[in-house]
């Protein structure tokens, strides 16, 4: 269990600057979970966690030491990669003890770790087998068996169930979270996956453009977005966003809608931010509105409905039928809402945030 | 799939197909039937008739009575001047190909494209501008004429398109496996030995296939460098064909021609899918 810390990281490609200036503690026993759309650094920033990428400047250090110019081997990290990445030509058993060998240790420790390992993951009948004759999600779990027998402080996960199908990638990713939970290292992964970072994070970074636009737990992150660039990256579907402004009264104004807010800073332009959860269809709502599209998922419908010029989502948990055309009456939830600032997008208002009416 | 159709068109390829093989096939025929005529029957004339009286003598001297120049003795010595040239020239241009083109593709050293480029341009320079300027080269070194020489020219000639092979495969093989295998604490050697070399298997056997026929074949560089001691066998052929005292033995020069060329032929004929996937990777050569 070690802890990494880096400082004022900058990482250039190929004369384009990836990172700059990046600061990030992660905690021993930590799983923090680096979300982003794609090109947004997150895999950069973990191959500079692992020594695969230099770093142009900043420093790193894993588990209290300075790692900034240690090889990879040297880093005491154990890593798993999105294509598995194992030796093709090698056994199973063969691909989890390389790493051992390569660093001499002697023969009845590596048995003895790949055998515990190998238990752990269920993977005992498939020692003799070759990567070619696993499954994928085999092979995903050989990898991480790879990764385990370094018995590493940090282990590196690069989107690693990013090519299973969508029922392995829920097994895995429970298999992942009970294994976090047995062997309390520190875990650091990628993930473009909004269910994977929501489920497996103890914190969630999220990144865009190489820089880190907010961290905390998975719902402060949900539930207090710092910005309009997060809150539209979590959740499914996307947070509704109406343009208005704050009016003296600590009302959000937009055309039909006003919204009284428990606290609110003002008079200013704002956009409002509410989760689709947070739109209630109810007879004695304020607002009118029409069903255009109903998606049935189940255990809940998403509702699109046309409120006075916005598009908006709902999700309803009953079953009661809808249909498009239908009219009816809408009520938004002032207690749950965020409050963005319309030019730079950052959060603004309510209680405990930063940033002040612009 | 339903089977397919004989059709007019198929029928077309098909005849096609076999004019074409007969047309490069006569002359291996001519070559064959020749070889095994006696001077006698040459002489009266039906060069496509097979033989009357089959003879294996031509063959016989060939291989260990003809005369290639001053000695007597057969292509036999130039066979095995060839194989000791080959062997040598397949072995290190793949070892040194292979590590060039895993650093290349791997490690990505500063000025990794550049120095790729100039390899590159090695591979399109034609090898008569540089007989002149190794020969100085290798007189001053003191080896010219001899077997090292040969092997080193062979080294230099083949490492442009070894690399050019090795690094396009390596290209092709997953970044992650290579950064798994760091991870793992491999250096240099030990990834290139241990997660690179076994899986280039199929490449090596290309690159073999392409090396052993480009310097089996070859008889300029022999001629040059190889020296009195170590002709190769194609040289020794042409001096056999050149070297006539009397009457000219067609017979004999048949059979030393099949001789020559039989260790390509024997490539070609066991490795035809490899072959082809080695002139679709070196297409760059042509």
């Amino acid at each position: 269990m070690s802890n990494v810390h880096l400082r004022k990281m900058c990482i250039t490609l190929g004369g384009k600057p990836i990172i700059r200036d990046l600061d990030l503690q992660v905690e021993p026993g930590e799983f923090l979970v680096l979300l982003g759309p794609s090109g947004c650094g997150k895999s950069t920033l973990l191959h500079a966690i692992a020594g695969l990428v230099d770093a142009s400047a900043g420093s790193i250090e894993i588990g209290g030491r300075d790692m900034t110019l240690a090889d990879p081997s040297e880093r005491g990290i154990g890593m798993v990669f999105q294509s598995y990445a194992l030796y093709p030509t090698m056994t199973v058993k063969d691909n989890m003890s390389f790493g051992l060998k390569m660093a001499g240790t002697p023969k009845a420790e590596i048995a003895r770790r790949v055998e515990r390992v190998a238990a752990m993951l269920q993977l005992e009948a498939l020692l003799a087998r070759k990567p070619a004759q696993l499954s994928g999600g085999q092979r995903q779990r050989v990898a991480i068996g790879r990764a385990l027998v370094r018995e590493a402080g940090v282990f590196l996960f690069d989107e690693p169930l990013s090519n299973l199908d969508a029922k392995l990638r829920a097994e895995l990713r429970r298999e992942l979270k009970l294994l976090h939970a047995r062997l309390g290292s520190t875990m650091i992964y990628v993930t473009h996956d909004q269910v994977e970072a929501m489920t497996l994070a103890s914190r969630i970074v999220v990144m865009q453009g190489g820089v880190v636009q907010q961290i905390g737990t998975p719902l402060e992150v949900y539930a207090r977005p710092a910005n309009r660039f997060v809150a539209g990256f979590l959740g499914a579907p996307a947070m509704n966003f109406i343009d208005g402004d704050i009016d003296a009264q600590h009302r959000f104004v937009a055309g039909a809608l006003a919204l009284p807010l428990a606290e609110a800073p003002g008079p200013c332009a704002a956009t409002l931010g509410v989760r689709p959860e947070h739109v209630h269809i109810a007879a004695d709502g304020p607002l009118a509105a029409t069903v255009t599209l109903v998606e049935p998922m189940g255990n809940h419908q998403v509702i699109w409905l046309a409120c006075d010029g916005h598009l908006l989502s709902s999700i309803v948990h009953d079953a009661a039928p809808y249909a498009p055309g239908q009219a009816l009456r809408l009520r938004i939830d002032a207690g749950q809402v965020s409050l963005f600032d319309p030019v730079q997008g950052n959060r603004i208002g309510t209680a405990g945030m930063q940033y002040a009416c612009a | 799939m339903s089977r397919r159709r004989f059709t007019p068109a198929r029928a077309g390829i098909h005849a096609f197909l076999f004019v074409a093989a007969l047309f490069f096939l006569l002359p291996l025929y001519v070559m064959l039937v020749t070889s095994l005529k006696s001077m006698d029957e040459i002489r009266a004339g039906g060069i496509l008739a097979l033989p009357l009286a089959w003879t294996v003598e031509p063959w016989r001297q060939a291989w260990s009575e003809v005369c290639t120049g001053a000695a007597c003795e057969g292509v036999r010595a130039g066979f095995w001047n060839s194989v000791a040239i080959t062997v040598p020239s397949t072995v290190l241009p793949i070892l040194v190909g292979a590590v060039n083109g895993y650093a290349l593709s791997f490690w990505r050293p500063r000025g990794a494209s550049l120095l790729f480029g100039v390899l590159l341009a090695g591979a399109f320079i034609p090898v008569q501008v540089m007989i002149y300027p190794l020969v100085r080269l290798l007189a001053g070194a003191g080896i010219f004429g001899s077997l090292p020489a040969i092997v080193l020219v062979h080294l230099i000639f083949g490492m442009p398109v070894m690399t050019l092979l090795f690094r396009n495969y390596y290209a092709s093989l997953p970044q992650e496996l290579f950064h798994a295998a760091r991870i793992d604490g491999g250096g240099f050697w030990r990834i290139f030995l241990h997660v690179v070399l076994p899986l280039s298997v199929p490449i090596i056997v290309v690159a073999a296939i392409m090396q052993v026929t480009g310097v089996w074949n070859d008889y300029i560089l022999g001629l040059v460098f190889a020296g009195r001691d170590h002709l190769p066998m194609t040289v020794q052929l042409n001096n056999v064909i050149n070297t006539t005292t009397g009457t000219r033995l067609y017979n004999v020069n048949m059979a030393a021609t099949i001789l020559t060329a039989l260790v390509p032929l024997a490539i070609y004929f066991f490795s035809g899918r490899w072959f082809v996937r080695g002139i679709a990777a070196g297409a760059v050569k042509g």
